[in-house]
């Protein structure tokens, strides 16, 4: 049994990362959810849920248990086939896109393992157009449960959403590759290293990506948050205008897979943001061991970020959307590769 | 083994998009084929191409392929039009349509005749990002310009299609 386990222990340490990867990313949604209805109390001069357990912490599992014990309702309408399957090309798609960011160093898990094991589900070396590629596929779960619901509110959040994704993933991919001209290589393993470094190995030696390129930070977040469905680009889901959007029609589970969806969307956004620009799970006085609390905290900020602009701003109209996406975020991110690329050019960075 | 896997997916999928009714499950149908393509793609080696091929065709143009077929909401094909009367059966078309498909299986007999002796391509696969980028802008810089001119054209053109027709008076 140990024999087998220490010449198989690399491999089982794998499968292990992959479970673990797995649970927490469900586990942050219930983090999100809680989160979110905290911070919106908060902001909202409210003390948020209180009833559930120690200060409302298991507020995220009754909320979960509602949902299971409610009805699953289909509009006699409906696309059978499409309905069913919208909402799970929506979550698979979110989970799928985390597998191959990495979120620590490599570690030996205290001398257990014989040779290093880098943390992160699978190492890719275009790991960043995998991340693209796979969200772009969540796009689907969106439009077709708004074709399939046959109802009006569903089709315009559906169209809505296409419309939105097709727009703001330009200036998503352009600002990252100002990202892959920096750092020279298209893995994300390889762009967080290129972020560290210190001096003399104790003083902080700011290498980060967002000091070099703070608007195309800003860009990739701004376009991700619209990717996301977020507000203020929430218009797929615009309460005033079109009830409940896209998923109007559902309800029960298949509703929270759509929900499950969003919050993991949320997650990746972020991590990505955090192994692209803000150094990953490099942080000065922190070992490379325990990087991955660094990774953690960061990508809870930009977390807490999220919930932060969702209560704090006022949705845009549509046509604003549309016009700034197209007019402002597009030439910009253009002109910011311009300028990068002309800087790695002239500088030899 | 996974070459017939994928190449089987990619076929069934492709003749399920002509044999569809609702536009819709067309579409999904040839994401489906794409998928299985960009597979093919991994197996020859070349992960940025599988990964360029969903980004572009299954996610980007497929989208708006779904959005146009959403948005003219045709949920099913007319079918039942008169035979006689419908303007693509009449003997100019179909003498062009009979053309096309005769180029077509020539083209396609050309390609496979040829096929068997694949050692024409370099024997190096490409698999690293900047070896494709290095020989797209120096080996094949010329096809390369002219593909991007040829689109340009294509988008002048639909941008002329669907502009509207100024009046003289001035007001639109």
């Amino acid at each position: 049994m140990f024999a087998f386990l220490s010449s198989n222990s690399f491999f089982i340490a794998q499968i292990g990362i992959c479970v673990v990867v797995w649970v927490a990313l469900q586990l942050s949604a219930a983090v999100m959810v809680y989160m979110e209805r905290k911070v919106a109390a908060y902001l909202q001069q409210r003390v948020g849920p209180t009833r559930t357990g120690y200060a409302g912490l298991l507020q995220p599992i009754a909320d979960v248990v509602k949902l299971l014990f409610k009805e699953e309702l289909r509009p006699a309408a409906a696309d059978p086939l499409l309905f069913a399957l919208a909402p799970i090309i929506a979550a698979t798609s979110a989970f799928a896109a985390f597998a191959v960011v990495p979120f620590g160093g490599t570690t030996t898990l205290l001398g257990l393992l014989s040779e290093p094991l880098a943390l992160g589900v699978a190492d890719v070396n275009v790991a960043i157009l995998v991340v693209f590629a796979i969200t772009s596929m969540g796009v689907y779960g969106i439009v077709l449960a708004g074709w399939s619901s046959n109802s009006k509110y569903s089709l315009l959040g559906g169209l809505r959403s296409s419309a939105q994704m097709i727009s703001y993933e330009l200036s998503y991919g352009m600002a990252l590759a100002a990202v892959l001209v920096l750092a020279n290589s298209m893995s994300l393993r390889d762009i967080v290293n290129a972020q560290s470094g210190s001096l003399l190995g104790i003083i902080p030696q700011f290498r980060w990506f967002v000091f070099f390129q703070p608007v195309g930070f800003l860009i990739f977040f701004t376009a991700g948050i619209a990717e996301t469905n977020r507000a203020p680009f929430d218009f797929p889901e615009a309460e005033q205008e079109l009830v409940a959007g896209y998923h109007t029609e559902y309800s029960s589970m298949s509703f929270g897979m759509f929900f499950l969806a969003e919050y993991i969307n949320m997650v990746t956004v972020s991590a990505v943001a955090t192994d692209l620009y803000l150094g990953g799970w490099w942080f000065p006085f922190i070992p490379e061991s325990f990087g991955w609390l660094a990774f953690l905290a960061k990508t809870g900020f930009l977390l807490f970020f999220y919930i932060w602009m969702r209560w704090s701003l006022p949705r845009y109209r549509y046509d604003q959307l549309m016009s700034f996406g197209w007019k402002v975020l597009l030439p910009l991110s253009v002109l910011n590769l311009l300028v990068t690329a002309a800087a790695v050019l002239y500088f030899g960075l | 083994m996974l070459f017939y896997f994928f190449g089987a997916v990619a076929v069934i999928a492709s003749l399920l998009v002509i044999a569809q009714r609702n536009p819709v499950y067309s579409v999904l149908l040839l994401i489906a084929s794409f998928g299985a393509l960009s597979g093919l793609y991994i197996l020859l080696d070349a992960p940025f191409v599988a990964v360029v091929q969903i980004i572009v065709y299954a996610g980007a143009i497929m989208v708006l392929f779904l959005f146009v077929v959403m948005l003219l909401n045709a949920p099913h094909e007319e079918t039942d039009f008169d035979e006689r009367t419908h303007p693509l059966l009449r003997p100019g078309p179909m003498r062009f349509g009979a053309v096309l498909a005769v180029a077509l299986i020539a083209e396609l007999a050309w390609a496979l005749s040829r096929s068997g002796s694949s050692a024409t391509f370099s024997t190096t696969p490409v698999t690293s990002v900047a070896a494709i980028g290095r020989s797209l802008f120096t080996d094949y810089a010329f096809q390369f310009e002219v593909t991007s001119v040829l689109i340009l054209v294509a988008m002048v053109g639909a941008v002329l299609m669907a502009r509207r027709e100024e009046r003289p008076g001035g007001k639109r």
